[in-house]
């Protein structure tokens, strides 16, 4: 290792320094491609994500559209926001406070189909705890609805 | 009246957190010299007045005495008394509470027992401890005061919330606590020897125990939070890179790179500004993990405070505390002179090589962490998960998982790859060896795949630095090297393992059918009511049998609790030599048939028998760096007493 002995500090400094800017630069560009965008249905009707694009989708489940498959654990439902309806399937252990007319986050991707594949679904699970981003729907969204959902 | 008792504590130690800061500081100056004297008995007692409240708390909870506005929030009395106790800290205040209490006793601890820094860098550094302690201090009495009465006493509380009624949460937020703050020592011993300039091997052997006693706490609180999140949450993960959990592995991450490089500071008197540098940024990921998770920016069971208040305190006090010791490190690092030199092939180099890539991998989940936050800022919801931690995670976790099997054998100051080369032969096969028979077996993706062979590499490669040494002459140090490292190795093949081997299945079923899951046979027999202290649930009777073997029952339960009233699952887990079964029960249909979620996991348990091995590792160090240290002392004071004799 030919370095001149006095420059090591400033040798090690900079390389360390190279790295660490380096991960920083590749974690904003994955962060980019990686991080998964909250949709409400209006948003995701008008423009969907790239089909193997890992998202989030809120709403209200509609009044009526859940129904079971027959393998007793997949089940479909309509999510919408009063301006848009999404169809979501989702094989899983579903949640105890999942009903008709409440709110839940569905994580997963949309399908080429139109219809959303749920990994996973955050319903509310207690009187106290909303989805976050339930909670900062706009007033508009939020009054129709509570509108639609009576 | 214990309450108030408590309060009564808490000022008071407030107050001695003051005077141990100001006669610190003023002990530093000629003129003030005298009040030097005092600062190691304020900081001992003020550790113990800390003790006294959080030890008041416990009991207002033990009794659940109602009238404190604390209790009746977050506790009943119907609860089981051990979790009334922890109720205690698992609630925003109460947790507050018990950080202050770490904070002041650790500060106690050093005073009362650490001898080997110079008299005036321990003034500066308990000087130090007393100004982090005020702030939150501070913020505990001014916007979190756990002893709040409240008139008229309610009749009842209103619960703990049911996830966290849970044996795993009685002992794995103090313990993350006990890691968490204690780091907040080696960010005092950083500021003291920033304060002082005196930065060298003496002052990284006082620091080294304090850092790896931390660190210790630290790997145990991970894993035991890891399993509790895995058999509580009953989703079959064991890290969600939630950004509680990252909060957490943050500390760590910087703490594991801290340890590493004051060893090098202890042996070589190298890496003096860097080791002041880590210990500066271990405790403050600390207090960004604290911020994250009580200033009820995160929505998730761990964040109690949903108050902007509270949030806008913590984020001042960050500001004050990191923005401050970073400012001093910039005015003081260049006048800490550079330490030995050493080349890039030598036990130094390695290390240094380790350092950064952890400081990367910090960075990197750093960045993912507060990514969200800066997004919502802007107006885009987004979370950030596994897709970007994993890849990402790994880039740099592959290339220092290679030279950690190497770094331990080379010498320090300078080496040659040559010299070492032959003994590292047997891994290199394994490695070949694991993925010709992965390749063959096929269907592994890439991460499982590096993961697997790397552990069987490094499993092989930790035990070297044992060979060519007299086993019972080999310091406790070395084998706590060896343990850690191996415990690395470890838990990499269950993680690995779990992600690439598990089985999954979701079925419906009816009473009377049977399933399979990779080699279990799972029938159901029935679903019962069953009741608790606090709750009923229904319990599914599930026959498993293994292979031939003969069937054991296994009963995973949907439990409802009454206060507050909240649904959870309880998986039911069955543990064998080479994996767990892990079964959910989920909703009845329509048609009466009962939804089953089941895994059989291949060597999961191995990730937490992997971090208790390297916990244990770190023990064994410890135990060996106190003993050689006391024996050093010793060996000084005799030869002074010598030296006094003689002079006579």
């Amino acid at each position: 290792m030919a370095i001149k002995a006095k420059h090591q500090r400033l040798v090690l400094l900079a390389i360390a320094l190279i790295v660490l800017i380096g991960a920083g630069l590749l974690a904003a560009w994955a962060l980019r491609n990686q991080a998964s965008y909250f949709y409400v249905p209006s948003e995701i009707v008008a423009d969907p994500p790239a089909p193997d694009r890992a998202v989030r989708l809120g709403g209200m489940v509609e009044q009526g559209s859940l129904r079971t498959e027959a393998d007793g654990v997949t089940i479909a439902f309509v999510v919408q926001d009063g301006d848009a309806r999404v169809p979501v399937r989702f094989s899983g252990i579903i949640p105890s406070l999942f009903v008709e007319g409440s709110g839940v986050v569905a994580e997963g991707r949309m399908g080429r189909n139109g219809v959303f594949i749920a990994d996973n679904l955050l319903a509310k699970h207690d009187e106290n705890y909303i989805p976050r981003e339930m909670q900062e729907m706009t007033t508009a969204q939020a009054e129709r609805v509570v509108a639609e959902t009576r | 009246m214990i309450a108030e008792l408590g309060l009564a504590a808490l000022w008071l130690a407030a107050a001695l957190a003051a005077l141990q800061l100001v006669s610190g500081a003023l002990g530093l100056t000629p003129k003030g010299a005298a009040l030097a004297g005092i600062v190691r008995p304020v900081a001992v007692v003020q550790g113990l007045l800390a003790l006294t409240a959080f030890i008041c708390l416990i009991y207002v909870f033990a009794v659940t005495d109602l009238s404190v506005k604390l209790v009746a929030m977050n506790s009943h009395s119907m609860k089981p008394l051990v979790f009334k106790i922890a109720g205690a800290w698992g609630n925003h205040e109460g947790s507050m509470l018990l950080w202050v209490t770490v904070m002041g006793m650790a500060g106690g601890v050093v005073a009362l027992i650490e001898r080997r820094l110079p008299e005036r860098t321990m003034l500066a550094t308990l000087a130090g401890q007393a100004f982090v302690s005020i702030g939150f201090y501070a913020f505990l009495l001014i916007a979190s005061n756990p002893f709040e009465r409240l008139s008229p006493t309610p009749v009842e509380g209103n619960g703990l919330n049911p996830l966290l009624q849970d044996l795993g949460l009685a002992f794995h937020p103090p313990t993350l606590y006990l890691g968490y703050v204690g780091l907040s020592v080696a960010f005092s011993f950083a500021i003291g020897a920033l304060v002082t300039r005196e930065v060298g091997p003496a002052f990284a052997r006082a620091m080294r125990p304090w850092v790896l006693a931390a660190w210790i706490f630290l790997t145990a609180g991970i894993a035991a939070g890891s399993y509790w999140a895995y058999y509580e949450l009953g989703w079959g993960g064991w890290w969600f890179w939630d950004p509680v959990e990252n909060a957490s592995l943050m500390p760590w991450l910087a703490a594991t790179a801290l340890l590493h490089s004051v060893s090098v500071l202890a042996a070589r008197n190298a890496l003096r500004a860097w080791t002041i540098m880590l210990g500066v940024v271990a405790f403050s990921m600390s207090m960004v993990g604290t911020f994250l998770v009580r200033s009820g920016i995160l929505t998730s069971v761990h964040a109690f405070a949903v108050d902007p208040e509270r949030g806008s305190f913590i984020l001042v006090l960050l500001a004050i505390y990191i923005g401050g010791a970073l400012t001093l490190f910039a005015l003081r690092a260049g006048t800490v002179t550079e330490g030995e030199r050493f080349a890039l092939v030598s036990r130094e180099g390695a290390l240094v090589f380790n350092n950064v890539m952890l400081s990367a991998i910090l960075g990197i989940v750093l960045f993912g962490t507060l990514y969200p936050l800066v997004a919502e800022a802007m107006g885009a919801k987004v979370s950030v998960g596994p897709p970007y931690f994993n890849p990402m995670g790994a880039l740099f976790v592959v290339p220092m998982l290679v030279v950690l099997a190497v770094g331990p054998l080379l010498r320090w100051r300078n080496d040659r790859f040559g010299r070492v080369g032959g003994r590292l032969v047997i891994p290199a096969m394994l490695v070949a060896a694991g993925a010709m028979a992965l390749l063959v077996m096929g269907g592994v993706s890439l991460l499982p795949f590096l993961g697997l062979v790397l552990a069987v590499g490094l499993a092989w490669a930790s035990l070297l630095p044992l060979r060519e040494r007299k086993l019972r002459r080999t310091p406790l140090a070395v084998w706590g090297m060896v343990m850690a490292h191996f415990g690395v190795a470890v838990s990499l093949f269950g993680m690995s393992s779990e992600s690439a081997f598990s089985i999954e299945k979701l079925v419906a079923v009816n009473a009377g059918d049977t399933t399979e899951v990779g080699p279990w046979l799972v029938r159901l027999d029935g679903v019962e009511p069953v009741a608790g202290p606090n709750w009923t649930a229904l319990e599914a009777q599930l026959k498993v049998r293994y292979k031939d073997a003969d069937p054991v029952m296994v009963r995973p339960q949907s439990r409802s609790f009454w206060t507050p009233p909240q649904q959870t699952s309880e998986s039911a887990l069955l543990t064998r030599w080479n994996g767990q079964l892990y079964a959910v029960l989920g909703g009845e249909g329509e048609d009466g048939r009962w939804q089953l979620r089941l895994w059989w996991k291949p060597f999961v348990t191995l990730i937490w028998i992997g971090g208790l091995l390297i916990a244990f590792g770190g023990v064994l160090a410890l135990i060996g760096r106190v003993k050689s240290d006391l024996r050093r002392i010793i060996a000084r004071d005799r030869t002074a007493d010598r030296r006094e004799s003689q002079g006579r």
